[in-house]
């Protein structure tokens, strides 16, 4: 069995096998492999037994369910209006000479794939980020270095 | 002299565990008197909508039906609104509480805390809470589950109907209204969708009695309300205030001296100028004669430095992007607003053709389905009037 298989069934035993398991179930493929692949599509919709074209109207629907290749670690920067008013391009341009990537780009590592997002509700703390899960609020430039620098590190202690 | 400052309250961040006791002193109670309590109170939703809280919870009681809902959005997803992620960390057992009394006046066995995706890191201290909860219900025996459900970052899932069929493992497309959740909600079965803050405030409301809340605020809004104040202000932040002051006092307390102008209730909510800051009081009524603004607590404040031509462009960026593009006026008509104050700027309209695209706005307000597309022509109009002269040089 491949892989993705394997993880679609795991999550659908998880989750239940019915229509509201959906985004449940798209929520953990992304979790696990930053993306929902063409494959895993058709796989979850056999696994629930609806069409794959509707498993692809709701992927394709949700900011956060990427159906594209991403890094591991996707950085969102909100670009709403408090984070805009307090600096949220200074932090972009920083991540983007930090990271040699421009904006929607992946790091060639596959490390670190940088994009905008809509209002994160730190409002109060802008400019924000997310870094997968993990909100980052009341950025600088050199803020900005340190927790870039951090998940490096991180990576290289794995490796 | 010293400046008197509006009153801060402290009812929903109150620092009280004191559960067991209002679930045991509410179950003793019948529904009717419940439902009576707060419909007397005066609460009403405090997403932003504001419908009567009372009322919706005895329309779903009246329902016939062999499984209900109860819904706790925490889809927070306005620009400017941060106050459900702040409730949610700080007294999430005041919104629990509130969804066990609904459950048990409608006669639902199943809740959901639909969180929006932004705020997945709070879930793991929330399924703590939940678990303890579950606890607490077993031992006062109501059959009542609470789940947490994550949304996937996509502000349309706000609106009610479109939570639903996100829930549903649906594109989150909001659906025709009437029937109402009230009576076709989650899974088409009877439901009652509140926001955060509604739950936590029938936690007081049960717990002091639905006198002390009404003597909060003024006519028609009731209680006190939770704003998240950010934009240029030396003080962002949660503040609990009570309903009825005007925009005036707002800006000398949490202004930075400068503000030229406030948004009130996010993007979708109206810009007001410093000439009319006296004259705008903060509730619910009136909302169309334009000097009582309802709010779901989004104040977002900007000084004499902030071009509102860009804050006009990047909300409008913002709907263009959110904009669930099922209806045409609102999918079409977010981007043609963009487009058009885009050419203005650059001359290549006259200044006339800002008359055009205010009723491009009016238009998608009567024709859009869902309140993001009706809401567009809000911001937009009063952005435009007010600030015309930024929007052409």
């Amino acid at each position: 069995m491949t892989e993705v298989k394997q993880l679609v069934q795991d999550l659908a035993d998880q989750y239940g096998r019915n229509q509201e398991s959906l985004l449940p179930i798209l929520q953990g493929i992304v979790n696990r492999e930053q993306h929902i692949s063409e494959d895993a599509m058709i796989e979850v919709a056999r696994e629930l037994n609806i069409s794959a074209a509707q498993v692809y109207g709701t992927a394709t629907f949700y900011s956060f369910l990427n159906t594209k290749p991403l890094g591991k670690y996707v950085i969102r920067v909100c670009k709403t209006i408090t984070c805009m008013m307090h600096g949220k391009n200074q932090i972009i341009k920083e991540l983007e000479t930090v990271l040699k990537v421009n904006l929607g780009e992946t790091t060639h590592d596959g490390k670190f794939t940088l994009l905008e997002t809509n209002c994160l509700g730190q409002c109060h703390k802008g400019p924000a980020m997310l870094i997968n899960d993990k909100p980052y609020t009341e950025l600088t430039p050199d803020k900005v270095r340190e927790i870039i620098m951090m998940y490096r590190d991180k990576e290289l202690r794995v490796n | 002299m010293k400046k008197k400052h509006l009153q801060r309250l402290d009812l929903i961040f109150k620092n009280e565990h004191d559960i067991e006791d209002i679930l045991t002193k509410t179950f003793k109670k019948s529904n009717e008197e419940l439902v009576n309590d707060l419909i007397s109170s005066g609460l009403k939703g405090r997403g932003g909508a504001g419908f009567p809280t009372g009322l919706k919870w005895k329309l779903a009681s009246e329902e016939e039906s062999d499984s209900k809902y109860i819904i706790c959005n925490a889809d927070e997803g306005e620009p400017g609104t941060f106050k459900d992620r702040e409730i949610l960390s700080r007294v999430p057992h005041k919104v629990l509480t509130g969804m066990a009394v609904c459950a048990r006046i409608i006669g639902a066995k199943k809740g959901f805390i639909y969180l929006r995706g932004e705020y997945v890191f709070l879930k793991p201290q929330l399924m703590e809470v939940i678990k303890e909860f579950h606890q607490l219900l077993d031992k006062l025996k109501l059959d009542f589950r609470v789940e947490i459900f994550l949304g996937s970052g996509a502000y349309i899932c706000g609106e009610e109907s479109a939570l639903f069929e996100s829930m549903e493992g649906k594109r989150g497309e909001p659906r025709n209204k009437p029937p109402f959740p009230t009576q076709h909600g989650y899974k088409s079965k009877p439901t009652v969708i509140n926001n955060v803050e509604t739950l936590a405030h029938t936690y007081s409301i049960f717990k002091y009695g639905a006198d002390k809340f009404k003597d909060l605020g003024v006519q028609d809004s009731r209680g006190s309300k939770v704003f998240s104040v950010s934009g240029d202000t030396p003080i962002p932040g949660i503040y609990e205030l009570e309903f009825g002051m005007s925009l005036q006092k707002f800006v000398e307390d949490f202004g930075d001296g400068d503000a030229k102008a406030v948004q009130v209730g996010g993007a979708s909510g109206f810009c007001v100028p410093r000439k009319k800051f006296d004259k705008t009081v903060i509730g619910y009524q009136g909302k169309l004669r334009g000097t009582s603004l309802p709010t779901g607590g989004s104040m977002m404040i900007f000084n004499s430095s902030r071009s509102m031509y860009n804050v006009l462009h990047n909300y409008l960026d913002f709907f263009v992007e959110e904009s669930c593009g099922q209806c045409t006026p609102c999918r079409v008509g977010t981007q043609q607003l963009l487009l058009g104050i885009e050419a203005v700027k650059k001359g290549e309209q006259p200044s006339s053709y800002l008359e055009k695209l205010m009723e491009l706005a009016e238009a998608m307000r009567i024709t859009a389905k869902c309140g993001l597309g009706q809401s567009v022509a809000n911001s937009f109009s009063s952005i435009v009037e007010n600030f015309k002269e930024e929007m052409i040089y």
